[in-house]
């Protein structure tokens, strides 16, 4: 079973790599970016059985730092699209 | 007796060195080295050190994989018995990810790698690490990281404040911590994690920018708190 970990900061933690990357886009001249947020995604291939609960610690334990960050787990079909 | 410090190196700590020499300059006691995938600690510990340095890779978040190690159960478990912990830089960054530390390290607010020798102002005068201090005192010691920038909730950073658990400020914040945090106590003021380098601060330089001695008394600090105990 393929898995994606979608990491990201939680609202209201400043993120000064994503103002560093909106300032950037903006000097490229893409106009209309309200804000950009950086996070980070982990695909795994774990065990078919492995639980919601099994998955949920891993984020909680290490794949997330849940002072700063927040995360969403998806399963992914072996095609790659989200289930 | 003599003073039983140990210093542990993880795959790509850097520091590991400067803190032995710095250890052993200042007790006239060799650290023991303790490799990270060492389950056990040397018995009757004095003192523990978290070296900077970039802890596997800083892989995933910095910190994050040294904090998971087999050492740092061992580390826990000490602290938890009381034996004075200091984790600098890197090491601060295990701390706050191993939970023996509230908060966390985020990258730099101007992004940037700081290297350069900072002020610090003493905000808790109590603990092993600075019971020597006064409420005056200011502390010229380096600062070289890309993710030194303190976090933690505002109550959470309330309640540090509260329990007199911020042990320095920067003078001129230069990595956008919150509320100037430089290091940060336990709750029983036995663990401090800090991004400044104490350990590159232990003898005088020629050059006013490099070097300095301020770092010594942070330890002299902990080698007097035993002897007093």
């Amino acid at each position: 079973m393929k898995v994606r970990i979608l990491v990201r900061l939680k609202p209201g933690v400043l993120d000064p790599q994503g103002r560093a990357v909106h300032h950037s886009l903006d000097s490229l001249g893409f106009e209309g970016v309200e804000d950009v947020r950086i996070g980070r995604m982990i695909e795994m291939d774990v065990a078919d059985g492995t639980s919601d609960e099994t998955l949920t610690k891993m984020c909680e334990q290490l794949l997330a730092n849940m002072v700063i960050e927040d995360f969403a787990i998806e399963k992914v079909d072996p095609v790659g699209e989200p289930a | 007796m003599p003073f039983r410090a140990a210093v542990v190196t993880f795959p790509g700590s850097n520091c590991d060195r400067d803190m032995a020499v710095a250890i052993e300059a200042i007790t006239g006691t060799p650290a023991v080295r303790v490799w990270h995938g060492d389950a056990d600690l040397p018995e009757r510990l004095d003192f523990i050190a978290l070296p900077g340095g970039f802890s596997y890779g800083d892989y995933l978040r910095s910190g994050a994989m040294a904090a998971k190690s087999p050492v740092l159960r061992a580390v826990v478990k000490a602290a938890e018995r009381g034996v004075p912990v200091l984790g600098v830089c890197n090491g601060f960054q295990v701390l706050t990810e191993s939970g023996l530390l509230p908060g966390a390290l985020m990258r730099n607010a101007g992004q940037t790698f700081v290297c350069r020798t900072v002020e610090l102002e003493v905000a808790n005068t109590s603990s092993p690490f600075t019971s020597t201090f006064d409420a005056d005192t200011r502390l010229r010691i380096p600062v070289a990281h890309h993710d030194g920038n303190y976090f933690a909730d505002e109550a959470t950073l309330d309640q540090l404040e509260a329990d007199d658990r911020i042990a320095f400020r920067y003078a001129e914040n230069p990595n956008g911590s919150r509320r100037d945090i430089a290091g940060v106590l336990s709750a029983n003021g036995r663990v401090l994690g800090m991004m400044p380098h104490p350990e590159r601060a232990i003898e005088p330089a020629a050059h006013s920018n490099m070097g300095g001695a301020d770092g010594r008394s942070i330890f002299e600090n902990v080698v007097k708190s035993l002897v007093a105990a």
